[in-house]
């Protein structure tokens, strides 16, 4: 693997709501290198989009980053602010959004809101070499050139989806954060959409976080998958190692609860319910839906640390029996 | 723009223009009696002798073409509305109404359009600097002083600057529209004096439709900016300047359009004490010596006048709408 292009260190952000803080997300590190794919996956309230928001430093009071460090093309975002922080962001990390249908400027056509883009950050392009890259951009996300004339009310959902792309791959940023892209989507046009995403994503050679609930997409998607619970990373392994062989007890019970084809079986969930991140339980946040929790869990909360080659953990029982078997 | 929808508001506008000339034909001819014996019975109240009483009546009955049926009645009174021909003015005798109100409608017009505009203006943006969390946070406190200000009436507010302005520090005219109307020129010193008897009415309307405006655009602005279209557009990268003009006061904008259409009928009526209060010879003026002295001819106008200025107002507003919403019609 080459050096990582994004390097995130300790990162934790908070949400002070009266005097109670909910630690939105909590101690994440993790290191993403040129061109790969990264999945996180989450239930909701887990802190995925905070952290997509806070990589972006889009995250809106009440959030708060206490901690940590975000280095991109050797710059840590924490430490950007005002005019700096604008023309770093979209030319070196870019958002396609959750909400693809209202993302968009509904009094704007789409040809003004990519030039837009360009406008802020290459002052000395001119109208007409702006007007070529437009065009080109919504040719390589499969649109027709005639589409920039319409407004965003004209487009359908997929069409806004893959404008949304245009725009993020517009600047040839070095990330690309995608915020659940397809969830408000059809299953066809989901299929389509994340395939122009990847296109396009290979084609500039950025690196993608791609946020997201379905394991099944992600695991067609992406290099890597990731796991959040309750604000913290629990597992992070290569999608191949994640599925085959599932390390953290969590990210066990989330692949058994996936349905199959093959064979017909009851489907199961996970019981219980995610700990309220004002009153998380003590020891590891987990524990109170571990099948196979002990003592220690309940006491101090497990460090992340490496488990292989781009793979790490947060857990005792899978550093306890990684430690026996070495 | 399609050509079915303008073609639609222009038959909408005339459907309108239609119907307040048939309430206004109607509702007169509602009251008992006949306009001529009204007169009649005025002057035989103030004492005056009348001879031949029953003969005027019946007389001006066959010359006013009361006695023909109602239909016909009804078209020539729409023949003649739609050639502006109003009927005499009772008060202003022998001044026809038409006349009587094209004299009064330029101070109007200028008066209210300017007022407005101004107002509708500044309050927009006063409005969005203060839903705008960049915005220096003595900005973001004006709001509960506008709130007061939008509970004043005009009529109140008129008074109170009457007092302060005129009465007391005396830096504007009491009233009028001019030092004295007959020397009326386009000399700069002329212009100067109409605008200075025009500032105070004018003030009082800007003043109380200020904090409407000026809350309606917080309104409008505080739910563009909790829109995905405002984060992606910071996410972008764009300018702070660029982002509050094009893509968050742009939007916010188009319920204050649509208010501007609504609130324009209120305008024009509010502007009527407003104009008492000054002395100033605008429809509104006219409106409140006619009712007065009952000169049902003039207030007839009046409303005729009043119902087609707001009419073709909010015509052009419509025919404008699309332009600055795409998703209206195209």
């Amino acid at each position: 693997m080459s050096a990582p292009v994004l390097d995130v260190r300790n990162l934790s952000v908070s949400y002070l709501i009266g005097k109670q803080r909910a630690r939105a997300a909590a101690d994440i590190s993790f290191t993403l290198s040129a061109g790969e794919r990264l999945g996180i996956v989450g239930e909701s309230g887990s802190g995925k989009s905070t952290l997509a928001l806070a990589l972006m430093r889009l995250h809106k009071p009440p959030a708060r980053i206490d901690a940590g460090e975000a280095w991109l093309a050797g710059t840590d975002i924490m430490r950007l602010e005002g005019e700096e922080l604008r023309r770093f962001r979209w030319s070196e990390i870019s958002l396609v959004p959750q909400g693809a249908m209202n993302s968009l400027n509904p009094v704007m056509r789409i040809r003004k809101q990519l030039a837009d883009a360009i406008e802020a950050h290459w002052r000395d392009w001119s109208r007409a070499k702006i007007q070529a890259r437009v065009q080109e951009m919504l040719e390589r996300v499969g649109l027709s050139p005639k589409v920039g004339d319409l407004y965003p009310h004209e487009l359908s959902g997929g069409m806004k989806q893959r404008v949304c792309i245009a725009l993020a791959v517009v600047l040839e940023p070095k990330l690309i954060i995608a915020d659940e892209p397809t969830s408000a989507l059809d299953v066809v046009v989901q299929r389509l959409v994340i395939q122009t995403l990847k296109d396009v994503q290979e084609q500039i050679g950025a690196a993608l976080i791609m946020i997201g609930h379905d394991m099944g997409l992600m695991a067609q998607s992406v290099d890597r998958l990731a796991v959040m619970y309750a604000g913290r990373m629990v597992d992070i392994a290569p999608v191949r190692d994640f599925f085959h062989r599932p390390l953290h007890p969590y990210s066990q019970l989330l692949i058994s609860s996936l349905p199959s084809l093959d064979e017909t079986k009851p489907l199961t969930g996970i019981p219980g319910m995610q700990p309220s991140l004002f009153d998380l339980p003590g020891g590891c946040s987990f524990h109170p839906r571990c099948p196979s929790a002990k003592d220690l869990c309940r006491q101090t909360d497990p460090a992340f640390l490496p488990t292989g080659p781009g793979r790490g953990t947060a857990c005792h029982v899978v550093r306890e029996s990684l430690d026996e078997s070495r | 723009m399609s050509w079915s929808y303008a073609l639609r508001r222009i038959g909408m506008f005339v459907a309108v223009v239609f119907l307040a000339i048939t309430i206004n034909f109607i509702v007169p001819r509602m009251a008992p009696g006949d306009p001529t014996a009204a007169v009649l019975e005025q002057l035989l109240s103030r004492g005056q002798q009348v001879e031949g009483a029953a003969d005027i009546v019946a007389n001006y009955r066959a010359r006013f073409g009361l006695d023909d049926p109602i239909l016909l009645q009804y078209g020539r009174y729409v023949w003649n509305t739609l050639h502006f021909d109003l009927g005499y003015s009772i008060s202003y005798f022998p001044q026809k109404v038409e006349s009587a109100l094209l004299q009064a409608l330029p101070w109007t017009l200028a008066l209210l359009l300017t007022a407005t505009a101004i107002a509708f203006t500044l309050g927009s943006i006063l409005g969005a600097l203060i839903a705008w969390p960049r915005s220096p946070r003595m900005v973001r406190n004006l709001a509960p002083v506008l709130m007061v200000l939008s509970a004043i009436p005009y009529y109140l507010l008129a008074l109170i600057l009457l007092y302060v302005f005129a009465v007391w520090t005396k830096f504007f005219p009491l009233g009028g529209a001019a030092s004295s109307q007959s020397a009326l020129t386009f000399s700069f010193a002329s212009t100067i004096d109409v605008i200075r008897h025009a500032f105070l009415p004018a003030l009082s309307i800007v003043l109380a439709g200020l904090g409407f405006w000026a809350l309606g655009m917080r309104g409008a602005m505080i739910n563009v900016l909790g829109e995905d279209y405002l984060t992606l557009a910071e996410a972008k990268g764009l300018r702070p300047h660029r982002i509050f003009f094009a893509y968050a006061m742009r939007n916010a904008m188009l319920p204050q359009v649509t208010s501007l259409a609504i609130a324009l009928g209120t305008v024009a009526s509010g502007s009527v004490l407003v104009e008492v209060a000054f002395n100033y010879p605008g429809i509104g003026y006219v409106l409140y010596n006619a009712l007065r002295s009952s000169d049902y001819f003039l207030i007839q106008g009046v409303a005729f006048f009043l119902v087609l200025t707001v009419a073709v107002a909010v015509l052009l507003l419509e025919l404008a709408y699309p332009l600055i919403d795409p998703r209206i019609e195209r």
